[in-house]
């Protein structure tokens, strides 16, 4: 790991001001720092944002559940807030990586990362949510743009992620068995503006699968899911995974994110 | 005290290691310690045109950089091949040079290039970004089955072919072949795996140039032969002053018993610059660089006349040794390999012959079980393929074959001396309730899961010997062990050992054994090893040989001790040496009340002045003191054996397995502690269902290593597993006085093939190692389609 300057601002506007050169801000460490140990990013100064205490958080409404960006797995798994308004909410942050990662790892360094086969995106994309950030709010649709990529700015600072409550939803996994990110994961969910299907893990960024959410339109059963072609052009493969293999994953995950609703 | 053999006493070791308090080599810290860090190809084969490493001499706090030019200017000799063996044409295996700094080609990805040393090591990693390497990069072979059609990697070997090595009698098991009922014919993959102890490996250089002392740490098995290699073949060093200590070592699996590159690197660089030099491996340049383990391409067949008896073997391998030649690589997958092909059956007539190839991999060498896993996956899984193409019950078809009498000569090369293969057999049975078998089958079919049932009858053979025979076939050591007890005067004993303990418990073991002898409590009781300036000579940890042999040569120190010990007991009882008995720690003189304790009797061996009435206890001719040195060379190999019987449960929709039910019946002859044997055996068949189910060492195309981290090296987890089911047999060893078979790595063998075994027959059709969920998926796919064609 190179040299860097620690700043661990107290408030957002302190923060906002600590980001010059070549900052980044830090969560829960830990998708940044393997990647600087391995000396694969190198920054100047890192934001510890973890001392902002306005970031951290669960915040229930009766239309939505907001949760604070420095907020982390093992916290959202463990409310009982989540647990009652979105539960498989709760399954997937429980189904995080492992103990270590739940602990440290945060929501909004999760987003702000946007790994292909993280979790929480699908989340965001199927529950409808809004990026709360210090410049805007940014809907799901538009934030996760590619591999690695999202809508964010140089210095734009998560603050919250507003979820959208259900009237049914389900996430479903296929872990990989050496990580236990998502080989595949699928999250389904019934919203009054109608059914969402996001896929995480099976392509270079999550995405909305038009053809499971025609099907569960007409007919909200796994059964429904059965006749659905999915086809594996543009899907990843790797040494985990073929493309054809995860095609066929997807079905089986959705069928038991449905049938887990 | 005779019950400290076979009791369970909790690991007297564990306490430090569960606290924190070991001391591993990255735990040391010497004054004035300098930082290495190596430069490493990033490519898998590639010419080295040019090294500069101007800029990097000029880099903050860089003390020193060094090259290959370095090492050859300096006469630093190259890693060497320790065991060499004869191909069937008489020749001598081909070897490549291997420089411990590459100097004009480098032939994996992770190759040691240069090092840079540095004040700190931040500096030494920042300075060796700058080192400047000038490749010309060349197509690259990673394939073990396209090896041999390939260009040469290595100048001078052809077809990049080591070695093409035979055993048995062709001419003969063809005949049995042509006279056979039935053959049966196998392919399979032995995949290739990354060893990962837990603890990275790491070395300190120190040389001390007033006395011209050099000492190295190393995270090592074996600290005397790596002193022996490092001075006469390296050249680092002579071996009167030079020191090798492996102090605390987590774990090895035989990924440490290399001398490695970085081991000489730090030992050489120490001289040249006059302060310590430490390295400590990330742990991503364990995965690239520490020895990788099996890669076997093997096609087999069995031979089987109308009774339903085996007749005939004939297996040929092509094993894969990476890109050069290690220490064991080449007698892993010979010597250490087709004579267990055999397994417990008793097979008149056999055949095999391996192809060692070179590939621009990491090099391979001996990985748990070392050769032997690799052949009991071959007969296991063919002796179930036999077993259902003729119809017959797993069990009853090993049975009707089993070896039934010992001692039994088999027709390769072992002599196995002792065992009864059909009481673990049975055993096992009973405990696995085998004969409920189907009902579990049809419960799994009401949840939709696939259940299979595997069976692996395993042998090994461990603690290689005897010297005599093992230097005849290559060998460049005997394989004796060593030991020295030495009492001190207030009777508490320090017992230096050969062996080499990084998991396995010798601290515990071997006291209870020395306890059991000598009749001393173990809390007084040390057990001293891994360093080169305290004990005699020893060869190490590996080939689960420590207690067969180790043990046995503490044992037969012991009763040099106590034939001493009755000499001055007798004088001091005032009777005859052969009048005193040895007994829980006293001797006793026959027919009388009159004893001494073995603590007072050393006492008086360091202190010969009045005792009493005794003017000195030291009889004639007797010299002070009470320390006692054996080497034992054994006349045999130890054989172990035993069953395992796994039950799988496979999700017919994803194809993903899980293991639902294991049990293991083991003879390992004579065991000394049950608590510490459960934890090989546990941690063996967790390392055998890895290699099964979840381990894979994965080159791409181009030979980059793609499963180089925890994110994508599956490694088996706890959670993977059910209880499991251990018991067993036992007939002793007549190879050794303890009656020890060994154990260590009795669990890695066995368990791919019941693993594999049990897959395969929930799947109906073959899988190859390790069986991830798609693959399976993929073969109930074909299956499906092969039975709605049908
Ligand atoms: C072994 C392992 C297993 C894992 N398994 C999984 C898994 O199964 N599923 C899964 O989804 N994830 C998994 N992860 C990733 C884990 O969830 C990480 O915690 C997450 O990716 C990053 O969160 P963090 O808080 O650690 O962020 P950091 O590592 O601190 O930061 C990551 C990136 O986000 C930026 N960032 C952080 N917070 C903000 C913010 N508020 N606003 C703007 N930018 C921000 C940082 O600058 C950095 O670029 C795993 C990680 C590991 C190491």
């Amino acid at each position: 790991m190179k040299n860097f300057n620690f700043k661990s601002p107290t408030n957002t506007k302190e923060a906002a001001k600590l980001y010059t050169g070549k900052a980044t801000f830090l969560a829960g460490g830990m998708s940044l720092l393997p990647a600087m140990k391995l000396r694969l990013a190198a920054y100047s100064d890192l934001i510890n944002i973890k001392k902002i205490k306005t970031l951290s958080g669960i915040k229930i409404s009766s239309k939505s559940l907001r949760i604070g960006a420095t907020t982390t797995h093992a916290e959202v798994a463990a409310s009982k807030e989540v647990e009652k308004t979105i539960s498989s909410l709760s399954k997937l942050a429980d189904g995080i990586g492992d103990p270590q990662v739940r602990n440290r790892g945060t929501i909004g360094g999760s987003i702000a990362n946007n790994d292909p086969a993280a979790d929480y995106p699908s989340a965001c994309l199927a529950l409808n949510a809004i990026i709360n950030t210090s410049k805007r709010k940014i809907p799901a649709d538009k934030f996760f743009k590619g591999m690695f990529e999202t809508d964010l700015k140089k210095g734009e600072l998560i603050e919250s992620v507003e979820f959208e409550v259900p009237e049914k939803s389900g996430y479903a996994k296929f872990p990989n068995p050496a990580s236990r990110y998502a080989v595949v994961g699928v999250y389904v969910s019934k919203l009054k503006s109608g059914i969402r299907v996001a896929i995480t893990g099976a392509a270079h960024s999550v995405f909305r699968s038009k053809e499971l959410e025609e099907a569960l339109t007409n007919n909200f059963s796994p059964s429904s899911i059965d006749n659905v072609k999915i086809g594996s052009k543009g899907l990843n493969s790797d040494i985990h995974a073929s493309a054809e293999y995860r095609a066929h994953i997807i079905k089986v995950m959705a069928k038991k994110a449905v049938s887990s609703c | 005290m005779a019950d400290l053999i076979g009791s369970k006493i909790e690991r007297k070791e564990d306490r430090k290691f569960l606290t924190g308090k070991g001391r591993y080599t990255a735990d040391i810290n010497l004054p004035r310690q300098t930082y290495a860090y190596f430069v490493r190809s990033p490519h898998a084969r590639a010419k080295i045109t040019k090294v500069d490493h101007s800029k990097a001499m000029k880099a903050p706090g860089v003390i020193d950089v060094f090259t290959g030019d370095c090492v050859v200017k300096d006469k630093v000799g190259g890693l060497i091949c320790g065991w060499k063996i004869v191909s069937q044409d008489g020749k001598d295996m081909k070897c490549p040079p291997h420089p411990v700094l590459a100097k004009d080609s480098v032939n994996f990805v992770g190759d040691h290039v240069a090092v840079v040393v540095a004040e700190t090591l931040e500096q030494a990693k920042n300075a060796a970004e700058l080192v400047n390497v000038s490749y010309k990069i060349q197509k690259a072979v990673i394939k073990t089955e396209e090896a041999t059609s390939f260009e040469n990697i290595h100048e001078g070997i052809d077809n990049n072919l080591s070695f093409d090595f035979l055993l048995g009698d062709k001419g003969k098991t063809n005949e049995a072949f042509s006279k056979a009922d039935k053959i049966v014919k196998l392919d399979v993959v032995n995949n290739r795996l990354i060893p990962n102890a837990m603890e990275p490996r790491a070395a300190i250089g120190d040389y001390n140039a007033s006395s011209d002392e050099l000492t190295l740490y190393t995270a090592s098995q074996n600290p005397h032969l790596d002193r022996l290699i490092m001075s006469a073949f390296n050249a680092v060093h002579p071996e009167h002053k030079f020191r090798i200590v492996a102090p605390d070592v987590g774990g090895g699996f035989g990924s440490k018993i290399n001398v490695y590159a970085e081991d000489v690197v730090v030992a050489y660089a120490s001289k040249k610059i006059g302060r310590p030099v430490k390295w400590v491996a990330e742990r991503s340049e364990s995965f690239m660089s520490d020895n990788h383990g099996r890669d076997h391409v093997t096609h087999a067949e069995l031979a089987l006349n109308s009774d339903s008896k085996i007749i005939g073997l004939k297996v040929d391998t092509i094993a894969n040794l990476g890109a050069y030649s290690l220490v064991l690589a080449a007698v892993t997958p010979t010597y250490l390999y087709a004579p267990l092909l055999l397994g417990i059956y008793d097979i008149p007539t056999a055949c095999c012959t391996v192809k060692g190839v070179y590939t621009n991999t990491a090099p391979t060498d001996a990985y748990r079980g070392a050769g032997r896993p690799e052949a009991t996956y071959v007969i296991e899984r063919i002796v179930t393929e036999a077993a259902k193409e003729i119809g017959m019950d797993q069990a009853e078809f090993r049975k009707k074959n089993f070896i039934k009498k010992f001692p039994h000569q088999q027709c390769l090369v072992h002599n196995i001396d002792s065992g009864n293969y059909d009481a673990h057999l049975d055993k096992a049975i009973e405990l696995s309730d085998y004969k409920n078998f189907e009902n579990r089958r049809s419960q799994s079919a009401k949840k939709g899961k696939l259940r299979g049932i595997g069976f692996s009858t395993y042998f090994e053979a461990c603690g290689v010997a005897p010297s005599a025979v093992v230097m005849s076939i290559g060998a460049g050591v005997g394989l004796w062990e060593s030991a020295e007890i030495r009492f001190n005067p207030t009777g508490n004993v320090s017992v230096f050992t050969g062996t080499h303990s990084h998991g396995q418990g010798h601290d515990t073991t071997f006291a209870q054994i020395v306890g059991d002898k000598l009749g001393v409590a173990i809390e007084n009781i040390d057990i001293v090893h891994g360093d080169t300036d305290k004990g005699p000579f020893g060869m190490g940890t590996y080939g689960s040989r420590s207690l067969a042999v180790g043990g046995t040569a503490i044992v037969n120190a012991c009763d040099k001790i106590i034939a001493k010990g009755k000499k001055v007991a007798a004088k001091m009882l005032e009777g005859k040496p052969e009048d005193i008995d040895f007994k829980g720690g006293e001797f006793i003189l026959k027919n009388s009340n009159k004893k001494k304790t073995i603590g007072e009797v050393a006492f008086a061996c360091y202190l010969p002045g009045t005792f009493g009435d005794v003017k000195s206890p030291l009889p004639e001719g007797v010299e002070p003191g009470l320390i006692e040195t054996s080497f034992f060379d054994p006349s045999n190999f130890s054989f172990p054996s035993g069953s395992h019987i796994c039950e799988v449960e496979i999700d017919k929709e994803t194809g993903e397995t899980k293991l639902v039910k294991y049990t293991v019946v083991d003879d390992f002859g004579t065991v000394i502690n049950p608590l510490v044997v459960e934890g090989q055996v546990y941690g063996g068949v967790a390392q055998g269902v890895g290699q099964a189910l979840y381990e894979n060492a994965h080159y791409d195309e181009s030979g980059q290593l793609t499963s180089a981290s925890y994110m994508d090296y599956t490694m088996p987890r706890a959670d993977n597993f059910p209880q499991i089911k251990i018991d067993y047999t036992c007939t002793p060893a007549t190879s050794n006085p303890l009656g020890a078979k060994g154990c260590g790595e009795a669990g890695t063998i066995a368990a791919p093939a019941a693993v594999m075994n049990a897959v395969i027959d929930a799947v109906g059709t073959d899988v190859q190692m390790p069986a991830t969920a798609e693959k399976v998926w993929k073969a109930l796919k074909k299956n499906g389609s092969k039975k709605a064609a049908a």
